[in-house]
């Protein structure tokens, strides 16, 4: 009995000594899914931050950058809660990365606000997001940054009618309201709005039902995975002509997997985006490079927002010279900008959410397949959604 | 034609899909009691089989089928031979664990060779497109899963009902202990009938790529369905599975197009209320 | 041998309350419990989810251990004890132990509702119903987002003090102590419950459910009660879980969980009371250290495990270590311990 005793004294001193040699190595957590049905997503963001660092090395300001990786597998709040806490007392844990889903970020935002830690939102969409704790960054986009840009831009350029179909769940919801404001703000008419079942695995009548409406464009909303090619399929099974009847959409419409996918009848679909790895600029290309060499793929809007994560991680721990408290980084990371593999970026020094240059781009048929090319584009989109 | 017959198509091409990765888990169930939660990782393994042929070593589309249907009948085997035949007198619960550690591991599996991306085959050009018959656009692709699930209905019906092996397996759903006591090889049925099952869930698998997307999530996410269509059939019913699949099908489609609402509820409610009014489904057995 | 009667001169009422004494090995778990608060702090928030899964497990086992009845929806109490906690928090009344009364009120009634439908079925039917129950209301719960919050999650939630005293704090201490007692409290009456003529009752339908009523038990009845029961307790659950981490998301009432409480049981051992207790622990304790060594693929590794305990320990955990003192009692346990294992790889 005393023998445990004293082994259980022990344990606990050695788990406390652990914590004592964390003066020189500053530590990252990184809330992700990794399994699980949305382990794509948190594996771009993953690849982007593991990219960076490699680039830039791990020591800033003297301190050695460590990652610890959590795995939330999927939609689980109170799963992602435990390990923001975990991270800060197991760990100390000093800066939250990662965050693909809004539930969970909305989750560890409380642990962020309680425990004073400096969080980087890397992809979740949704702008309430960083007004949960004042010590939140986002390195992503918003889902109103980008509809409500969509919107207007479409009323500018000639389109005049629109049919839209968005997932009905709440990032769906949101683009369908900011599109639409978007839209009417420019002086455009929406003829028809529906919002399907997120579980949708045929948009075949969905389509007919917007073709039947004649619109000048027709726009979609889906989360990415395997329904944009089911959307091409019902595209090309309904004869939508992308030259009369315009295509629009969000990033995950057009993606990689989804353009190979749909095949040619992704020609002339218009999206709008922050990142697309055919962005032509040097920054750029030398990038999609090194992530092709390290990762065999191409980079993605994720992987870009784990990358510039870890841009603003490793910048804002040279402004503040290696102070890791959630106090000296969010000021230090308030106005810091720089020019990222997407154009220039910039945190917003009030609302701490990302101003960035939002991107129209069309799917194209050219001599290395078919990719989104940019034709325009809106310079530091603010999110629209924040209270001013 | 007014679009409820554009709907009710699709709803039907769906559903044949449904019955295809369905039917094998109907009978197996209804043969011997077992419970194999891992039957669509089977359909999974055949989907991914056939990602590889056409991706990796370039094969066509129609000469990748069977294959995936061999490949999948074959892992099932050698699963069965490994793991499940030790459970076949063990508790249904026993059952359950077994099976749902085979699919985690399947769905390790998948995401470590192939990645955790969505993955997508090129169909030929001959199965792209549409007729336009009568006002209604009617996909090839949709037809051509139609044609391939009537003439496998079709085959198996025929095995079933003019047969003895068919003769056998009726028995053998019908009353286990009795064909054992006339001297059927139960044992050997049920390996051969679990075989057939699992290729055709594999055959399944791989012609739902192009339908619904494959991730290593797919063993998963369809499990649902096949459920609902094996009990709402009647277990180790081939005719009940074909209706049940054509009615989740259909329902599953239009419900989430006329009423997107309350379109996602309609099929569980369906099952709910078949299930009340039929507890053993529509064509099973006491 | 602890579950038979032997000899027809004990009467019923000493043979229930020879069962109701504690023995060691139960006493040796209550005091292991307070384990985590000396021993590793660290892992307290961990610790406090495992007690409140552990309450839901036990909460299903009353059901399909003692009943009988196979529910691959019993999420839907669990989510609609945590909804109601949390509502009740976001309309601004945070106060955590009437936030549980309220939960186990409305997943009480929700259980007893469904009760209904649930006792007039057996096998498939059963569980397919009980599934489809569980699907309805996570589409209805997605739906209403106005009141659930849809897809983010609940949003607003402050859960005050306990007693006034005790503030939930970052490292987990007032949430494991709160939920670990209210554990025990609802184990006392679970245990008291299963221990007496109702639970004998119980284990009568379970066995051999077209037989009670011949003997004069009211079968339907006895289902609803314990159904409904069962549903209070799951909503106790789930309101403790919306309470410790102030989060409430669809996922709370759905089908992964269902899925998942259901595999922590059968992991433990079903009908034991302490199965959903055990498997709960061993399961989230598992994932949790596969999942910090392999994030991306600690799927594999739990369903090996999975597949290990279903094969060394075919009546879960508690199951397998029950023979093994069994074994042990025996002339020499070594070898009958080696025939066990031996006999698992030849065809039966």
């Amino acid at each position: 009995m005393l023998k445990l005793f004293v082994g259980l004294a022990a344990f606990s001193l050695a788990l406390g000594a652990g914590a004592v040699d964390a003066q020189e190595t500053v530590k990252l957590g990184m809330i992700n899914e990794y399994s699980g049905q949305f382990a794509d997503t948190g594996n771009q963001i993953d690849h982007g931050v593991t990219l960076y660092m490699k680039q830039h090395g791990d020591t800033i300001a003297g301190k050695k950058l460590e990652i610890i990786r959590k795995d939330t597998g999927g939609i689980a709040p109170d799963i992602a809660k435990r390990l923001a806490q975990e991270l800060v007392v197991r760990d100390n844990a000093d800066i939250f990365g990662g965050f693909s889903l809004t539930p969970n970020a909305l989750a560890s935002a409380d642990v962020s606000a309680q425990a004073k830690k400096f969080m980087v939102v890397m992809n979740a969409a949704t702008s309430v997001i960083t007004e949960k704790s004042p010590y939140i960054a986002r390195t992503s986009s918003t889902t109103p940054q980008l509809n409500y840009t969509l919107g207007q831009w479409a009323a500018k350029n000639g389109i005049k009618t629109v049919y839209t179909m968005v997932s009905d769940y709440g990032p769906g919801i949101d683009a369908e309201t900011w599109f639409h404001k978007g839209f009417k703000e420019g002086g455009g008419e929406i003829v028809g709005a529906v919002r399907f079942p997120v579980a949708n695995p045929d948009f075949s009548a969905f389509i007919q039902a917007a073709k039947d409406k004649n619109p000048d464009a027709i726009y979609i909303w889906i989360p990415g995975g395997a329904q944009p090619a089911a959307v091409g399929k019902a595209l090309s099974e309904r004869g939508i002509d992308t030259k009369k009847t315009k295509i629009l959409g969000q990033d995950a419409l057009a993606s990689e997997s989804a353009l190979t996918a749909m095949g040619d009848i992704a020609i002339g679909i218009i999206t709008v985006s922050d990142y697309d790895f055919n962005h032509q600029s040097a920054m750029n290309k030398e990038f999609v490079k090194a992530y092709n060499g390290e990762f065999h793929r191409n980079p993605d809007f994720f992987s870009i927002g784990g990358y510039d994560g870890a841009h603003l991680i490793h910048a804002v721990l040279e402004k503040t010279g290696g102070k890791a408290d959630g106090d000296s980084l969010i000021t230090a990371a308030k106005g810091m900008s720089w020019e990222s593999p997407r154009g220039p970026i910039m945190i917003d020094p009030e609302t701490r959410d990302i101003v960035q240059t939002v991107y129209i781009r069309r799917v194209e048929k050219t001599p290395a397949g078919l990719l989104n090319v940019e034709f325009d584009s809106v310079p530091n989109v603010k999110d629209p959604a924040h209270p001013k | 034609m007014p679009p409820v017959f554009g709907v009710l198509f699709d709803g039907l091409a769906y559903g044949m899909l449904l019955f295809l990765m369905s039917v094998g888990l109907s009978v197996t169930l209804g043969m011997m009691n077992f419970v194999n939660l891992a039957h669509c990782s089977f359909a999974m393994f055949g989907a991914y089989v056939i990602v590889t042929l056409m991706n990796a070593w370039g094969w066509p589309f129609l000469a990748s089928l069977p294959i995936a249907f061999i490949a999948a009948a074959l892992a099932s085997v050698a699963l069965e031979r490994l793991f499940f035949r030790r459970f076949y007198n063990a508790s249904e619960l026993s059952q359950c664990l077994l099976t749902i550690g085979i699919v985690f591991v399947s769905i390790a599996g998948a995401a470590y060779i192939y990645g955790t991306d969505v993955q997508s085959v090129q169909l030929p050009p001959y199965l792209l497109g549409s007729f336009h018959l009568l006002g209604v656009d009617l996909a090839v692709y949709r037809l051509f899963l139609i044609g391939v699930a009537l003439l496998i209905t079709i085959v198996l019906g025929v095995t079933i009902e003019s047969t003895r092996f068919g003769a056998q397996v009726r028995a053998a759903v019908n009353n286990q202990r009795m064909a054992r006591g006339l001297g059927i090889n139960v044992d050997g049925l049920f390996a051969i009938t679990f075989a057939l099952g699992s290729g055709l869930a594999g055959l399944g698998g791989a012609l739902a790529i192009a339908m619904l997307g494959l991730d290593p999530s797919f063993a998963l996410t369809y499990l649902i369905y096949v459920l609902i269509v094996v009990s709402v059939g009647g277990l180790g019913s081939i005719s009940g599975s074909f209706i049940a699949a054509m009615l989740l099908g259909v329902s599953d489609i239009a419900g989430k197009y006329y009423v997107p609402a309350i379109g996602s509820f309609l099929i569980y409610f369906v099952m709910i209320v078949l299930m009340m009014w039929r507890p053993t489904g529509l064509f099973g057995r006491r | 041998m602890s579950g038979t009667i032997t000899s027809s001169s004990v009467r019923p009422v000493e043979y229930l309350q020879g069962q109701m004494r504690w023995r060691p090995a139960e006493i040796a778990f209550w005091l292991a419990t307070l384990l985590p608060f000396v021993a590793t702090p660290a892992y307290l928030v961990l610790a406090s989810q495992i007690a409140i899964t552990a309450l839901f497990a036990l909460s299903l086992d009353l059901i399909l251990g003692f009943s009988g009845i196979i529910s691959l929806g019993h999420a839907a109490y669990f989510g609609v004890g945590a909804y109601t906690a949390g509502l009740i928090s976001t309309r601004g009344w945070g106060e955590p132990l009437s936030g549980l009364l309220a939960g186990a009120i409305a997943a009480g009634i929700f259980g007893y509702i469904t009760s209904f439908i649930i006792a007039r079925y057996r096998h498939l039917a059963l569980i397919m119903i009980t599934l489809g129950i569980g699907l309805v209301l996570q589409e209805a719960a997605n739906s209403a987002n106005w009141l659930t919050g849809g897809f983010n999650g609940l949003q607003g939630i402050h859960t005050w003090p306990i007693l006034g005293r005790f503030e939930f704090d970052l490292y987990g201490y007032t949430a494991y102590a709160y939920s670990l007692i209210g554990l025990f409290v609802v184990f006392l009456v679970a245990r008291r419950l299963i221990h007496s003529p109702f639970g004998l009752a119980l284990r009568g339908i379970r066995e051999n459910g077209a037989r009670m009523p011949a003997i004069g038990a009211p079968t339907n009845t006895h289902i609803r009660t314990i159904y409904t029961i069962a549903a209070a307790i799951a909503g106790v659950a789930g309101a403790m879980l919306a309470q410790t981490t102030e989060t409430v998301s669809l996922e709370s009432l759905g089908f992964q969980r269902s899925a998942d409480v259901l595999v922590m049981l059968i992991v433990g051992g079903t009908g034991r009371l302490y199965g959903g207790l055990v498997g709960a622990a061993v399961y989230m304790v598992a994932r949790d250290q596969f999942s910090g060594l392999n994030p991306q693929y600690w799927y594999f590794w739990i369903g090996l495990l999975l597949i290990a305990v279903v094969m060394f320990f075919p009546n879960g955990i508690l199951g397998g270590l029950e023979k093994m003192a069994q074994d042990a009692r025996s002339k020499s346990p070594v070898q009958a311990w080696a025939k066990y294992w031996a006999q698992l790889w030849t065809k039966r």
